[in-house]
């Protein structure tokens, strides 16, 4: 086996200094009754070579896959990931580094992680970013515990129905075993939160609002945060397309005392929705109840620049069952894949791709509604919006399925009330020609 | 004799990105618009981020000397306790990044993407063939994610049975996750000692455990590197009072065919890909913690699971006892695609080997060293072993002065002041895919630092000097944190 | 970190067995730590005091104190009000290992003062600390 070095010389010289006669021995101290009986059922093992037939065949099975044009966002979004983020993050001293605990031989990690973290911070906003959360759910429901442990007493949290029907469910499963409560707060016919019921909710530690929201909508985040903040709850925003800050306001901008969400369209793959990455931001008050690793700037003996892991006692390893959470292992590479494609768009190219997105997502709108279509809430949009036909869609995303294109993802399933209307989602990687064969088909 | 690795490259300065690029350039193709401009509402829209515009070969070297800072498995020995640094092979990369696989929308119906269902599935079967506990989620991104959906079933478990409990035992061997991980769950962790040889006794466990006590998380090995010989002893007497065992699996890497959880005794147990399964480790991620748990606690899995209905695969949400979802779709599925390459290049026999190797690595570090350091219990010990800085206090010279110095011999230092019930740790996990030669190298390595703090102690409290940089000012750091630049 | 001879004591104060000491200030009494606390704490670099205007009970948690890779609660001493917290150690927490009997942590009002009798006398935690 090509990564087992020990030749059988080897290894009979090392059991002999470690006083043993066969490999098995070494185990003496694991009793009987709780070994392995016989072999563990697994295939036999393959060669490279077999291994990568295989990748074929499960490549094959794949009926929608990389040649597909998939109109589908709802949290997953497919942008142009340019050839230098594969070359780079290839690179192993970035891939096979573990925690940057050394941090004299693990500067490469830490820098990136310290711009990774003032990018986040510009994008958003806001004052300091962590160096990340496993993904857009966890980090909602991280945000929603550090709004808790904020107003200390406070017992309930509420969340906006427009926000990702599973970062919903996420945090719900996160908070169901604890004191707390979670309500949801109903959206309206225009597909933006309705803060109505707000004043009836007493105890209310944070809300949480999603903007672009699961509809595609774009959220008066300014109107919606003054009415948190003078409700006396903290006012957390999440996000699942980041890119559209490049177009509209921040949530900083709007007063956000937490924004958390999730950056795959930050040049990851889909990747079946993982690897994701949870971005994380929040006001400089609130950094010592952030969860996560924070890289800090410091110097070394020679006064030379440096970055190090700091604020560490709000983490698990020192503040053991008081810490800010019990995360450990975040998603490194993917922070450094995030800051890469931040870095290799910039603030022009991150402005132009945000613009050419939302024109688009306006084109298949105006499309629509042409074909006797129309978008159900109208708001203000990025890149997504969910649209109602005259009649049933599903021949339509059948046929346009076997053409290569996936038109939009049925929403019956997460909200029954807008069951045969679907969600679209349009980025640069769709050129008119796909929208114009969509829309053509509408009948 | 081979010489040490550690030297001095050429190593390029580099600014941070936003002191380097010029405004108007630009490092990524973007299309030209075939769609009309629209005016976006003028209320809302902002100016962009502040971001600095790079050309793409501003990027590429930025990252490339950014690289050239680190050290990684490929770089060298990485002897990190408990963290398990083995080689991560270069096919599962390749395998990960199939495009059809890689590119797939995580809510296409099940008939759309078997090909990645089949993986999730066949996945789940061999996680669950390796533990002995068949039912299995993939969902957790990270180790203590799993520790965390561990919990979740815990609690799910006792509420079921109208049971109300708020305690959970925690030995001082455990993870550090481990408490954290029991207090999302409203667990508060009732800490206990190991026995003088460093396992926990069964007397301890029976004394601590009752009614309210939801059961226990153990690390087996634990965090010392031992076997815990009395899991079973230990097991039924948390059952017997109705409380269940997690079985933090963070150092499967020491026991795979050679213990079966199911029969130690563990309800629950976690295992981290990006140690056991060869996935990197990426500098802090992502990794994956999926759960593994006996058929009676499978009910209370996250939704969805892959399961296989005739020859098609599909997600099963239908599970009203589930704990819900932890992830926002299947959890690192590019990693779990990673550890599903190396089980199928390893087999079952493999695998194994891979077991006795590391544990056969350690035992023979142990062995080679124990003259040179004080180990902390002198038993036989699994894929890890533990010394002390005592034997060097004569000379002031401190278990961080030892590291710092193999960092100028070229190896990655070995974990350190962890566990905390040894003082001055020194945790060494040489991996199995570590040879001979490069063993034998370290220990030479160990035995010279060691020798040095004898006759030039001030070599050691100034090391490094041969890595990018000198010590760093951690207290500053944290007195004034300057966390955004 | 300090042999016991090398420890600073000042007389007159009161101690604790948690390391902290105590000092009547008027009609309140001011608690800090001791310079073996200190010590063995290494580098301060954080101090997380209550709001003032909170009331504990002897033996509350009132606060932490940090180190970079460690952190230990504060007990309160005596029941009462905290009436001020020491505002020069957020910016320079620093302080308490500069001289940590010059720079208290909090300042409070005691709800019995004849809780300070029951603390150790500079005697009583010399004797604590030889163990």
């Amino acid at each position: 086996m090509r990564y087992l070095p020990h030749t059988s010389e080897e290894i009979d010289a090392m059991l002999k200094v470690v006083g043993r006669k066969r490999l098995d021995e070494l185990f003496c101290s694991v009793p009987d009754d709780c070994r392995y009986d016989g072999t563990m059922d697994l295939p036999e093992p393959m060669t490279e070579w077999a291994l990568t037939d295989h990748a074929s065949e499960l490549a094959e099975a794949m009926k929608i896959n990389h040649r597909h044009k998939v109109l589908i966002g709802a949290g997953s979004y497919h942008h142009y990931i340019p050839a230098t983020i594969p070359a780079l993050i290839s690179r192993s001293e970035f891939l096979t580094a573990y925690t940057p605990y050394q941090p004299e031989i693990a500067q490469g990690t830490l820098q990136s992680l310290f711009e990774y973290q003032t990018l986040t911070a510009r994008l958003l906003g806001m004052d300091v970013a962590n160096a990340s959360i496993y993904d857009g759910a966890s980090a909602l429901a991280e945000a929603l515990l550090m709004g808790l442990r904020i107003s200390k007493k406070k017992k309930k949290v509420a969340i906006s129905k427009a926000v990702h029907p599973h970062y919903r469910q996420v945090a719900s499963t996160y908070l169901h075993p604890s004191e707390y409560e979670l309500v949801e707060l109903p959206y309206g016919e225009d597909g933006r939160t309705d803060l109505s019921g707000l004043s009836e909710i007493d105890d209310l530690a944070a809300v949480a609002i999603q903007s672009p929201n699961f509809f595609g909508v774009v959220e008066d985040l300014e109107g919606l945060g003054e009415k948190i903040h003078a409700a006396g709850a903290l006012f957390i925003t999440t996000f699942t397309e980041p890119l559209a800050y490049g177009l509209y306001k921040n949530p900083g901008q709007c007063g956000a005392d937490i924004v958390c969400g999730e950056g795959q369209s930050f040049g990851l793959p889909r990747s079946f929705g993982g690897a994701a990455l949870g971005m994380f931001a929040c006001k400089d008050q609130f950094t010592r109840n952030m969860p996560g690793r924070l890289v800090g700037e410091t110097i070394d003996m020679d006064g030379k620049r440096g970055f190090v892991l700091t604020l560490s006692t709000r983490e698990q390893h020192i503040r053991r069952e008081k810490a800010t959470s019990n995360i450990c292992s975040n998603q490194g590479v993917c922070t450094v894949i995030a800051s890469m494609y931040m870095a290799s768009l910039g603030g022009s190219g991150l402005r132009r791709l945000a613009k050419q997105n939302f024109d688009k997502m306006e084109y298949l709108k105006s499309a629509m509604q042409a074909k006797g279509a129309r978008a159900v809430f109208n708001s203000p949009g990025f890149n997504e919006a969910v649209i109602e036909f005259k009649n049933d869609f599903k021949p339509v995303f059948d046929t346009l399925v076997e053409r290569g294109i996936v038109a939009g993802l049925e929403l019956g399933k997460y909200y029954p009330e807008l069951a045969g209307k679907y969600l679209f989602c349009v980025t640069e990687t769709i050129s008119k020609d796909v929208i114009d064969a969509v829309v053509a088909e509408v009948k | 004799m081979a010489r040490n690795p550690g030297t001095t490259g050429l190593i390029m300065e580099e600014p941070l990105l936003w002191e380097k690029g010029k405004k108007g350039r630009l490092g990524m193709s973007i299309p030209e618009s075939d769609v009309p401009e629209v005016a976006a509402d003028a209320a809302l829209t902002g100016a962009g981020p502040d971001f600095p515009d790079l050309s793409e070969v501003d990027v590429v070297r930025h990252y490339t000397r950014l690289s050239q800072w680190n050290f990684g498995v490929d770089t060298g020995m990485y002897p990190l306790g408990s963290c398990t640094m083995k080689y991560n092979p270069k096919i599962n990369e390749t395998f990960a990044a199939t495009p059809a696989l890689a590119a797939a929308h995580p809510m296409l119906a099940d008939e759309y993407v078997q090909g990645n269902l089949q993986i999730m599935y066949e996945l789940q079967n061999y996680l669950g063939a390796i533990t002995g506990l068949p039912g299995v989620t993939l969902q957790p991104a990270a180790g203590a994610h799993g520790e965390l959906t561990g919990m979740l079933i815990f609690a799910a478990y006792h509420a079921s049975r109208d049971s109300k409990r708020n305690k959970i035992l925690i030995p001082d061997t455990a993870h550090g996750t481990n408490p954290a991980s029991a207090a999302l769950c409203g667990y508060k962790p009732v800490p206990l000692k190991s026995g003088f040889n460093g396992i926990l006794t069964v007397k301890s466990v029976v004394d601590a455990m009752d009614e309210e006590t939801a059961g226990i998380m153990i690390t087996n090995p634990n965090t010392l590197g031992l076997f815990e010989t009395n899991i079973r002893e230990i097991a039924e007497a948390v059952h017997a009072k109705g409380g269940l065992v997690y079985g933090d699996g963070a150092n499967m890497n020491a026991v795979m065919g050679v213990i079966n959880a199911a029969k130690c005794g563990i309800d629950v147990m976690h295992l981290n890909l990006h140690k056991t399964f060869s996935t990197p480790h990426g500098g802090g991620g992502p990794g994956a913690g999926p759960v593994c748990v006996t058929k009676e606690l499978e009910q209370f899995l996250p939704v969805p699971r892959a399961v296989k209905v005739g020859d098609r695969y599909k997600l099963e949400y239908n599970c009203p006892q589930s704990v819900g979802k932890v992830h926002s779709f299947h959890g690192n599925f590019s990693v779990l695609m990673r550890a599903y390459s190396y089980i199928r290049t390893m087999g079952a026999e493999n695998l194994k080997k891979a077991s006795h190797l590391a544990v056969l690595n350690a035992a023979y570090i142990k062995e080679q060293l124990k003259g040179t350091l004080k180990l902390a219990y002198n038993r036989p010990c699994m894929h890890e072993c533990v010394f002390s800085d005592e034997w060097q206090q004569e000379y002031k010279i401190t278990t961080l002065d030892i590291a710092k110095r193999l960092i100028d011999y070229g190896y990655h230092p070995p974990t350190i002041y962890f566990p905390l019930v040894v003082h001055g740790a020194i945790m060494i996990e040489p991996t199995e895919t570590e040879c001979k030669d490069d063993i034998d190298q370290f220990i030479e390595a160990v035995k010279t630092v060691v020798e040095e703090g004898k006759t030039d102690p001030d070599n050691l409290r100034k090391a490094p000097v041969n890595a990018k940089l000198r010590r760093l000012d951690e207290t500053q750091a944290a007195r004034r944190p300057c966390l955004c630049g | 970190m300090k042999e016991l001879s090398e420890l600073i004591f000042v007389d007159g104060l009161r101690y604790t067995e948690d390391h902290e000491w105590v000092t009547t200030n008027g009609d309140t009494l001011r608690v800090g730590i001791t310079d073996y606390a200190q010590d063995q704490m290494g580098d301060v670099v954080f101090v997380e005091a209550p709001e003032v205007g909170t009331e504990l009970n002897k033996g509350d948690e009132f606060g932490t104190i940090e180190s970079v890779k460690a952190v230990s609660e504060l007990f309160l001493p005596v029941s009462g009000k905290i009436v001020a917290v020491n505002e020069d150690l957020d910016d320079a927490p620093e302080l308490v290992n500069e001289d940590p009997y010059k720079n208290w942590l909090v300042e409070i009002k005691p709800s019995d003062p004849s809780e300070l009798e029951g603390l150790l006398t500079v005697e009583a935690y010399k004797e604590l600390l030889k163990g």
